[in-house]
């Protein structure tokens, strides 16, 4: 990844940075010009909560190239307290524990590594909470 | 608009095709759908095509797709979304005929996925790459997101889903183009190796090489190119989030929905009417995800439809009697044009041992990403 595109994308990898809606409250993760529920483009930022609870999950048994030797790893979709959904990973537990419904606190850590004397690429990944 | 016809098809076999190039394939299957209609010359051409420039190196493929036919001059667009590139070119080629623009367009697809690229890693670029791809989702991983959350909100269970690669092989292995044509047993899908769960690896469609086109004008100067025409009688196309975790409900694909709402009232029919549909299963959950927005089963059911036999050959609906992705085979770029042919073969009698008696109206929907994008065609017998 260049690292323009890696640098861009820092506010919301790393301070879950996202825009609340000025006109219809809505919480938009990673933020956006344009309100996907009402078009307004007035947004106040804001940081997402560090915790939530799985939608769906999986897990991923073959990874993309990048993640070959993290292979085994659960993903899922995680709702904010704020209501706005990202997709992680799931980590620090057993496969099998990860289900909807599952509440889980996001935590910093390194996402990929890029090639050879590439970025470290950093982001959230899910751990069940408590 | 005037109304738009259908008037032949060609199509190469689906799999993996070592002596053939994309450029090949291509002109394969224009050159039977040219020659079935004894046609010589063109006004236009698109070719849906997903990712042939990850998968091969070549952009461009308007220029070279009429070059290597033998009709540089002609105009030709290549037409891009994702797995439904297909049904976008068909789209294309509609409009380009209903509106006057042209009189004979041909309508193609064309995937080559085994030339040595990392088919998993081009098709993830379908997903959004700043919120999906980063984290390491794979297309099997998103569909067993769609899976997961059809299972928790309606019951679906494994073997609902193994019961939609049972069907649809069974299918297939009436189908001399398909790539895969043999039947599978249920424990046979239910013990394979699981990718990503609950999705195991005979619930996903394979990777393949292959090219689909069909050749359409004026419904009042199809005489000139069959006897048997069959009309365009809807098309629909609609988007949704891009991204997974930006639909309320993931077990409900809303492209799709809105796509065939648009197809239906353009068609001036209602799903009761379908009787025989080709859709997008390229995982088992993503026919019964779409069935469901087709309206052809209710909401909440679709899991029901495989298991008792409603969506089989003989069946209330008819679903994938081609094999459907899952055992046909999906070169994505050509997916959608396969499904309008299968539809066409049908509604004109020409289908064999796949025969669904005396079919009229005929439905395909062909979706893109995870759900992002859906084009729906109606196809009746003229």
């Amino acid at each position: 990844m260049p690292s323009p595109r890696y640098w861009r994308e820092i506010p919301n990898r790393y301070r879950l940075e996202a825009g609340r809606c000025r006109r219809c409250g809505k919480v938009v993760f990673p933020q956006r010009r344009v309100c996907p529920s009402c078009r307004g483009e007035d947004f106040e930022k804001t940081a997402l909560s560090r915790r939530g609870t799985v939608v769906t999950c999986t897990v991923v048994r073959t990874p993309p190239a990048e993640f070959e030797m993290e292979g085994p790893f659960a993903m899922a979709v995680v709702e904010t307290p704020e209501k706005a959904r990202l997709m992680v990973q799931v980590v620090d537990c057993d496969l099998e524990a990860v289900r909807p419904g599952l509440p889980v606190t996001l935590e910093f850590r390194r996402v990929r590594a890029e090639g050879h004397g590439g970025i470290l690429c950093y982001g959230h990944k899910a751990v069940p909470a408590g | 608009m005037r109304p738009v016809a259908i008037v032949a098809a060609g199509m190469t076999r689906f799999g993996e095709l070592w002596q053939s190039s994309l450029r090949d394939l291509f002109v394969e299957a224009a050159s039977e759908a040219l020659a079935n209609a004894r046609a010589s010359r063109l006004d236009a051409i698109f070719v849906g095509n997903m990712a042939a420039g990850q998968f091969v190196g070549q952009e461009h493929l308007g220029p070279l797709c009429a070059d290597h036919l033998g009709m540089a001059g002609v105009a030709a667009t290549r037409i891009e979304s994702a797995c439904a590139s297909g049904g976008a070119a068909l789209r294309a080629a509609f409009a380009e005929v209903a509106s006057g623009m042209s009189d004979l367009v041909l309508a193609a697809g064309v995937e080559k996925m085994t030339d040595g690229a990392e088919a998993t890693a081009v098709l993830a670029t379908a997903a959004d790459q700043e919120a999906e791809g980063y984290q390491g989702i794979t297309f099997p991983g998103l569909y067993a997101m769609i899976a997961r959350a059809h299972m928790a909100a309606h019951g679906t269970t494994e073997q609902d889903l193994a019961a939609v690669t049972v069907k649809n092989h069974r299918h297939g292995a009436l189908n001399e183009k398909a790539q895969f044509g043999r039947t599978v047993e249920l424990a046979e899908v239910m013990t394979s190796t699981m990718v990503a769960d609950p999705l195991r690896l005979l619930h996903c469609s394979p990777v393949s090489d292959g090219a689909c086109a069909v050749l359409l004008c004026p419904l009042d100067q199809a005489r000139k190119y069959t006897d048997r025409p069959v009309k365009i009688r809807g098309s629909g196309m609609a988007t949704s989030s891009m991204a997974l975790a930006d639909r309320k409900d993931p077990a409900w694909l809303d492209a799709v929905h809105e796509s065939a709402v648009r197809a239906y009232a353009m068609a001036g029919v209602e799903p009761r009417d379908i009787q025989v549909a080709e859709v997008h299963d390229c995982f088992s959950i993503a026919e019964i995800c779409c069935i469901e927005a087709l309206g052809l089963v209710e909401r909440g059911l679709g899991a029901r439809a495989a298991p008792s036999g409603e969506t089989a050959l003989g069946g209330r609906i008819p679903v994938n009697t081609s094999g459907g992705l899952k055992a046909k085979g999906h070169p994505v770029g050509a997916t959608g044009i396969a499904q309008a042919i299968e539809i066409f073969e049908q509604l004109r009698g020409d289908a064999g041992k796949r025969q669904v008696k005396g079919a009229r109206i005929g439905l395909c929907q062909n979706m893109g990403g995870s759900g992002a994008s859906s084009v729906v065609h109606i196809l009746e017998r003229a």
